[in-house]
């Protein structure tokens, strides 16, 4: 959606199925998004494999200087992320439309 | 749930979804990129990579990596030294050991990983003997690596270490037992070409009856093979058939190639064959089984009549009554000292005459079921081809092929054992 692409997690995040959220990511970051929002409203659990596929999605987008947003992220998932220090990397929104929100925010 | 619970719970789950990956034996590579995630992901660490240890040629080889700039070298080497003194660090690292580890790694390979920082080296250790190692870089935090840290990440290195173990030793259990088949294949090869040479000396002295030994080992094979015996049986009667006659070889050389019928006294010579057949082939291991005692019945018949031992019906072992009728077969195909080949016909109409008293009947169906294939074409032509040299329109004793069976009814698969 303009500069921002959505990309919805499911339940990748706990397999090495997983590896094509991370390429899909870069994919879109190479077409020129500036801007990638990771949907986890159906994922119940991110176990490390999950972890790990985030964090290379993470160097991807620093990478490429763009902005990277998780939404619906569940309570746990987000302490998990807090206590391994994604969120060093990351900005949270309760919903996609917040997600989208912080996007426009951010454009000049 | 505090902090430090969370940590456990998700070092637990880390450690639990390594063991289900580690037995993942089928796939290597996927074992190992799994594996390395879920090590990364334990403590979020951003890049690294897993280097197995070649203690032939004292190398360290990148088997997968993540996050890594520049590929690193494929090999680098490390000497045994320094290889022994990891193994023993392996079970007590501390988090500054692994540090003063990566830089010493950088220090000695500067190129080995360009511009990609790493912090720290675990070595990957199993019964005391370094299988690889593991470098990694920061953490997503940003944090320094802890001593918990370390514990986390050496109980989760131990794992990959036994899985890139095991993988090795099933390459190793697979790599002997691929050159035991190797060898086994070349024995082999070598029993059935010595067997060969036997059958060209056995029918060499006997100059009425060159090939005669292969003829009847390749008419048994068709036999078997009509019967549905295993590759493996039919395999052993072909052998059992060159081999047959082995004891002619202890025969007077002018007995065997008196251009006259045996005189009683002759007869009892050439009887002497399948037993000291038996006796020269009893001390070898043949690869299958009954070779000595087909070579010692071969002439036994299904009415007690037969010799060396007079066997009768069932105690005769099937090999040895499919090896009797083929020899049967080539002997009255072929000339002789003492007569003319017969005709197709006469033979026939002789196996027809001796079923159930020399000949067993189903023995005799299998072979009538087997050229009549042939003749019809619904089967190579091995039978024809060896009978082509020695007769013309052979087709011709179709119909009497067809009476046979008719007459000896639909027969009952006889098997080898």
């Amino acid at each position: 959606m303009g500069d921002a692409a959505i990309i919805y997690a499911s339940d990748y995040l706990n397999k090495l199925s997983g590896e094509r959220i991370e390429r899909e990511c870069k994919r879109q970051l190479e077409s020129g998004r500036r801007a990638l929002i990771i949907n986890f409203r159906d994922t119940e659990l991110v176990n490390s494999i999950g972890v790990s596929i985030l964090v290379g999605v993470i160097d991807a987008a620093e990478q490429s200087t763009a902005r990277l947003i998780f939404s619906d992220v569940n309570n746990h998932t987000a302490e998990l992320f807090q206590m391994l220090g994604l969120m060093r990397h990351v900005s949270l929104a309760s919903n996609e439309d917040e997600a989208l929100s912080l996007v426009s925010e951010a454009q000049p | 749930m505090d902090t430090n619970n969370q940590r456990l719970l998700h070092t637990f789950a880390a450690l639990a979804d390594l063991g289900e990956e580690i037995a993942n034996t089928a796939d290597f590579q996927e074992m190992l990129r799994s594996s390395f995630h879920l090590l990364l992901g334990s403590v979020a660490i951003r890049r690294g990579a897993v280097a197995q240890y070649d203690r032939q040629r004292d190398t360290l080889r990148v088997v997968t990596s993540r996050g890594l700039e520049t590929a690193p070298e494929a090999d680098f080497p490390i000497d045994r030294d320094r290889a022994r003194a990891l193994a023993t660090l392996g079970s007590s690292l501390t988090a500054s050991d692994a540090a003063a580890e990566a830089t010493r790694l950088m220090t000695e390979h500067p190129k080995l990983f360009a511009s990609s920082e790493i912090q720290i080296l675990l070595p990957l250790v199993v019964h005391d003997r370094l299988i690889g190692v593991v470098v990694l870089g920061e953490k997503a935090s940003g944090e320094k690596f802890t001593d918990e840290d370390l514990a986390t990440l050496s109980a989760l290195a131990r794992h990959i270490a036994v899985g890139i173990n095991s993988h090795h030793l099933l390459g190793e259990v697979k790599r002997k037992a691929e050159e035991n088949q190797r060898l086994y294949e070349g024995l082999r090869k070598i029993y059935k070409e010595t067997v060969h040479a036997f059958a060209a000396a056995i029918d060499i002295k006997d100059r009425y009856t060159q090939g005669h030994s292969v003829r009847v080992g390749k008419y048994s094979e068709v036999i078997a093979r009509e019967l549905g015996w295993s590759e493996e049986e039919v395999e052993g009667i072909t052998i059992a058939g060159y081999l047959h006659d082995i004891g002619k070889l202890i025969v007077d050389l002018s007995v065997i190639n008196s251009p006259e019928r045996f005189s009683a006294k002759d007869s009892k010579e050439m009887s002497r064959h399948p037993s000291a057949g038996y006796e020269i082939l009893s001390p070898i291991s043949h690869p299958y089984a009954d070779i000595p005692l087909m070579a010692r019945y071969h002439h036994e018949r299904m009415d007690g009549n037969g010799y060396p031992d007079g066997l009768k019906g069932e105690e005769i072992p099937p090999g040895a009554r499919i090896v009797t009728l083929a020899d049967s077969f080539d002997a009255m195909t072929t000339d002789r000292p003492y007569r003319k080949k017969l005709p197709l016909k006469d033979v026939l109409e002789d196996f027809r005459a001796n079923t159930g008293t020399q000949f067993d009947p189903q023995i005799v169906c299998a072979f009538c079921r087997a050229f009549l294939s042939e003749i019809e074409g619904r089967n190579e032509r091995r039978l024809l081809n060896l009978l082509n040299r020695n007769y013309d329109n052979i087709e011709n004793v179709r119909p009497m092929l067809t009476q046979m069976l008719a007459d000896f009814g639909e027969p009952v698969f006889a098997t080898a054992h």
